[in-house]
Order: structure tokens, then sequence, then C-alpha cells
């Protein structure tokens, strides 16, 4: 692996660049074709509805997919992550409009581990309420 | 659930073979452009053989995986009651191009909170016996009052 960053340029605290990015009707058909998860929440509003959701809502994979680009998008090499964990706390509800919805992806520094990995901690955020908790990624920086 | 199912390893899957079609199809709907995921060349200049798959590629073959055993009696899940509420990826490496991976599903753990059962399925991915990624999602099967 080839990342971006060195470890001596990394300190504790340190803040990502942050990521916004879009969630459309049609994002989430695109993602049900390449992910093979074809559950009807995350196309059909009737059927999420009468399951008791507001409306379709996001794959939370889709989600966790697209939070961690913070992550190798900093390092560039997406081999640097050797652990990725998230709690899918809220689904990103996601209305039929062409301008869809934004999440807000964050990250920061959270630990340099005795072994030279860094724990980055993810925060990701829709209608101003956190839809992931406990997402971080352990990263090797080589 | 059946807790007696705790430890219960499931036969390997059957197995998948990673295109780099696939994995760009991956990465578009992720919203990723990294060319690592798209272009040989970029991965090899980053050390890599060819193409790798981004990190939540696994799910691709372990939900495939693990759904199987949601609709295995023995199990007694109610499939039409599962959120998916948490998930884990341990890499041995990033998947990629060319492998031809196998999935071990196994059901690590069942407890219960409140009403509902939470189970946890580890899968185990490897390509031609290489060990790749260690999943662990973590499913609640709501309850009849929740």
């Amino acid at each position: 692996m080839t990342s971006a960053i060195s470890l001596a340029n990394v300190e504790v605290g340190q803040e990502l660049p942050p990521l916004t990015m879009t969630f459309t009707r049609a994002g989430l058909v695109a993602y049900a074709q390449a992910s093979g998860d074809m559950n009807p929440i995350h196309q059909d509003e009737e059927v999420a509805k009468s399951v008791g959701l507001p409306d379709v809502i996001a794959h939370g994979m889709l989600t966790m997919g697209r939070a961690i680009k913070v992550v190798t998008d900093w390092v560039a090499d997406p081999a640097c992550v050797i652990d990725y964990s998230v709690r899918m706390t809220r689904p990103v509800v996601v209305p039929d409009t062409a301008a869809g919805v934004e999440v807000v992806f964050g990250g920061k520094v959270a630990a340099i581990n005795d072994d030279g990995t860094i724990r980055i901690d993810l925060t990701a955020t829709f209608d101003e309420q956190t839809v992931l908790g406990q997402a971080r990624a352990i990263v090797r920086l080589g | 659930m059946n807790r007696e199912m705790i430890g219960f390893a499931y036969p390997p899957s059957d197995t998948l073979l990673v295109t780099k079609e696939r994995i760009a199809q991956f990465a578009r709907a992720i919203g990723d452009d990294n060319p690592i995921y798209f272009d040989d060349d970029a991965a090899k200049s980053a050390g890599h053989p060819t193409v790798c798959a981004p990190p939540t590629f696994p799910m691709v073959i372990t939900m495939a995986a693990m759904e199987k055993s949601f609709h295995d009696p023995a199990l007694n899940m109610d499939y039409s009651r599962v959120v998916h509420s948490d998930q884990r990826f341990e890499y041995a490496r990033p998947i990629r191009v060319g492998d031809q991976l196998v999935v071990t599903t196994i059901i690590e753990d069942i407890r219960s909170l409140g009403s509902n059962d939470i189970a946890t399925f580890r899968t185990e991915v490897a390509a031609d016996g290489e060990h790749v990624v260690t999943g662990w999602s973590k499913l609640v099967v709501r309850g009849d009052d929740a």
C-alpha cells in the first residue's frame, strides 16, 4: 500500500477534509443493482410506508460505503484501511425529488495506536442528525 | 431464534469471480472515483497487482451468503422483521479483480434484548483458500411487541 499521508504528519484531534454527498432515488436504484440488495424499502415508497418508515430510505451499507471515502480520499490507497465498523443508528430518508438529500461526512484522528496504526472516528450527518454511530476505521499508513 | 445454532458454520458459498466491471459498478454506485477502483496502472503504482475493490464491497458476497442462512428453518429467524444494525470488516488485504471468492457464514452469537433477538453473523471471505476479509453483521429481529 502507498498512503499519501505519513505518520509523522498525523496528530490526534486532526480533522480530515469533510465530504458532502447527494442521495437520490436513482442513486439507490444504482446501489441496489451494484450490491444485489433489492429490498423494496430502498426503492418503493408504498412498501417503505407500509412498514412504518416515513418514506424510502437509503441502504445502511450505502451510507457506510460513502462514509469511508473521507478516509480513502485522505490516504489515497484504500488498502490502508485494515478495519472498518459502523452502527446504523438512523435512516437517511430519500424523497422522490431530482435534488435528493445531502449527507455530510466527517472524520477525525481519534488515536495513534502503539502498533503505528491510527484510528479515525467518522461522522455522518443528515437533516442535522447523526445517522452512523461508533463509526471508526483503523488505518495503517505505509 | 434457536440459540443451539450459536457456533454453527454453514457450508462454503458458491464461488464469485470478481471482475473489473463489478468493482467499477460498485464504486460508481457509492460515488467514489478513486482511480485504484478503475485503473490497473493506478492500482499498480500503489503496489497492487490489479484493480482493488472498495472497503464495503465484500457485502456484495457476504449478504447473499447470509441470506441463505436466514431462510434455514433450523435457525428459526423471521426475516421480515430483520434490521441490519451494525457492520464491521477486518481486512487482510483488499478484494481484487480475478479473486475467486468463497464465503463461510458462522452464527457467532444470538442474544435477547427485551423482546428482540440480536444475532451476530460472522462471514469469512477467502480467495483461492487465502483469507481476505472477515465481516461481522449484527441483525436485530424485532419481537412481537416491538
